[in-house]
């Protein structure tokens, strides 16, 4: 229990002293996670879309792979990255390996099948609602599609939240493509483990608030636009 | 503008999978005065409304119409769907997709709900209206069309009567301004305020189209006759 409460009181003393240290791995974290999930959306969103409204041969298959894709373990993200990243790999030249961008493209490839997943049902449920009154008026395909993102865009800015919070959250698909490099490619998540088994307590738990709030603050998010766009909307 | 009126069915079918929802519509509508399709529950009257609409496509027959009729038509469902966007832009929203600028369809969009009588709630979102003034915006929405043929499936279906008088007012008035009406009910006494002939349909079949008055007094099938002495007295 006295572990516990010295690492407490390390982990508040570094969160409120604004220790740099600390700051600059939040930050990198943050970086990191938001520009995956904004690549993600634009990946992830028109897949949802155009698999909840057009219909062609393979649709359900992809759909099936895509709701597996989901689940996808983070290190085994992280291992085909690493490959494919890697210096004999097909996209070695580009040198990401260990950099910042190697992280932004595991997160990606972590979350965007999880955004196309959960906005292929959230649109696919508003197609079933629009669907005859939007051909009755006149719209093509690509524009009910565009009036349905519009539509159904709170649900989808919580849809893309949850992906932040799963990038952000997430440890095994970045350290192995970054590397964990102090300074560099260290993030919230792999200081923890890497903290934890130095046995630096403080930092370790002073980072896990910060994600915990991360999160939390992601989640609360995710729920008030949810209930302002039904107090708003119906 | 050339009517695209007649509107010839000759022996439609509509088979989904092994069910038959369509046996036979052999049917013909002129431009004038309205029409109204009865029948019971299950005959075939949405399906009917859908084929000539163009949301179903008959897997036998002919729908034939004078002309093209690309947006010269337009539909009243009998569960409107509406868009999370005020009364006044569910309303524009089929202009919109026609190209049409801004200020125009606001200003139709406006008219159009000052006739039904919703004025004072243009600027409310449309989902959180009531039943009765949904009822009234989906109409308002298909009449900013300006459609020359406009079909409607029961759409006083849930409405007390003082709205259902209100909107056969407003349906009157269309017919007058030229709009072919096509509507199903079950309020036999709507169809005679309302229509100039009867359509009635029978599992699947149009068993007669009579005008109105010779199909009240004297029905000319059997399953007519069992339906209108089986339907509440008006
Ligand atoms: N998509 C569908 N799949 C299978 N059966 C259908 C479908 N749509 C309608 N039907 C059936 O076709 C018949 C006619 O339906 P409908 O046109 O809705 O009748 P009505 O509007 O007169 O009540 C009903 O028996 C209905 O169950
Ligand atoms: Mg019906």
């Amino acid at each position: 229990m006295a572990i516990f409460g010295d690492a407490f009181a390390t982990a508040f003393s570094l969160l409120f002293g604004g220790d740099r240290q600390l700051f600059g791995i939040v930050a990198l974290s943050l970086q990191v996670s938001l520009a995956a999930t904004l690549i993600a959306a634009a990946i992830g969103l028109p897949i949802g879309a155009a698999l909840a409204l057009a219909r062609f041969p393979g649709r359900q298959t992809i759909v099936v792979i895509l709701n597996a894709l989901m689940g996808l373990p983070p290190v085994v993200v992280g291992l085909v990255v690493y490959l494919l990243l890697s210096r004999a790999g097909p996209l070695g030249s580009l040198g990401l390996l260990f950099t910042p961008g190697a992280m932004v493209v595991a997160q990606t490839v972590l979350i965007a099948p999880i955004l196309a997943a959960l906005a292929r049902q959230t649109l696919e449920d508003a197609w079933a609602e629009h669907c005859d009154q939007l051909r009755s008026l006149g719209a093509s395909l690509m524009q009910s599609a565009a009036t349905l993102l519009w539509d159904t865009r709170y649900a989808l800015v919580t849809v893309v939240l949850a992906g932040f919070g799963r990038a952000a959250a997430e440890v095994g698909a970045v350290i192995i493509v970054g590397g964990n490099i102090a300074g560099v490619t260290r993030t919230m998540t792999t200081a923890i483990a890497l903290e934890t088994s130095k046995g630096d307590l403080g930092l370790a738990l002073a980072l896990g608030i910060v994600l915990l709030s991360v999160v939390l603050a992601v989640n609360a998010a995710a729920s008030w636009l949810k209930s302002m766009s039904v107090r708003r909307y119906g | 503008m050339a009517s695209i009126l007649p509107l010839q069915l000759s022996h439609v079918r509509l088979a989904i999978g092994t069910t038959i929802v369509a046996e036979d519509f052999t049917l013909a509508l002129a431009a004038g005065d309205p029409t109204i399709v009865v029948g019971a529950n299950g005959s075939g009257k949405s399906t009917l409304l859908r084929l000539c609409h163009g949301l179903a496509i008959p897997t036998g027959g002919t729908i034939a119409w004078a002309r093209d009729p690309k947006g010269q038509q337009a539909m009243v469902f009998q569960r409107p769907s509406m868009l999370r966007r005020s009364a006044l832009a569910n309303v524009a929203y089929g202009l919109k997709l026609r190209g049409m600028p801004r200020e125009m369809r606001t200003a139709i969009a406006r008219d159009r709900l000052c006739r039904v009588g919703l004025e004072a709630i243009a600027d409310r979102p449309a989902r959180v209206l009531s039943g009765g003034e949904q009822a009234r915006v989906a109409l308002a929405r298909a009449w900013a069309l300006d459609p020359q043929i406009l079909f409607l499936d029961e759409p006083t279906a849930s409405l007390d009567p003082a709205a259902t008088r209100a909107l056969e007012d407003i349906l009157r008035a269309m017919a007058d301004e030229g709009t072919k009406i096509v509507m199903t009910t079950h309020n036999l006494g709507q169809a005679r305020r309302l229509g100039a002939d009867i359509v009635f349909l029978h599992r699947g079949r149009v068993l007669e189209h009579a005008p109105v008055e010779r199909f009240f007094r004297s029905p000319g099938t059997p399953e007519a006759a069992a339906y209108l002495a089986g339907e509440l007295p008006w």
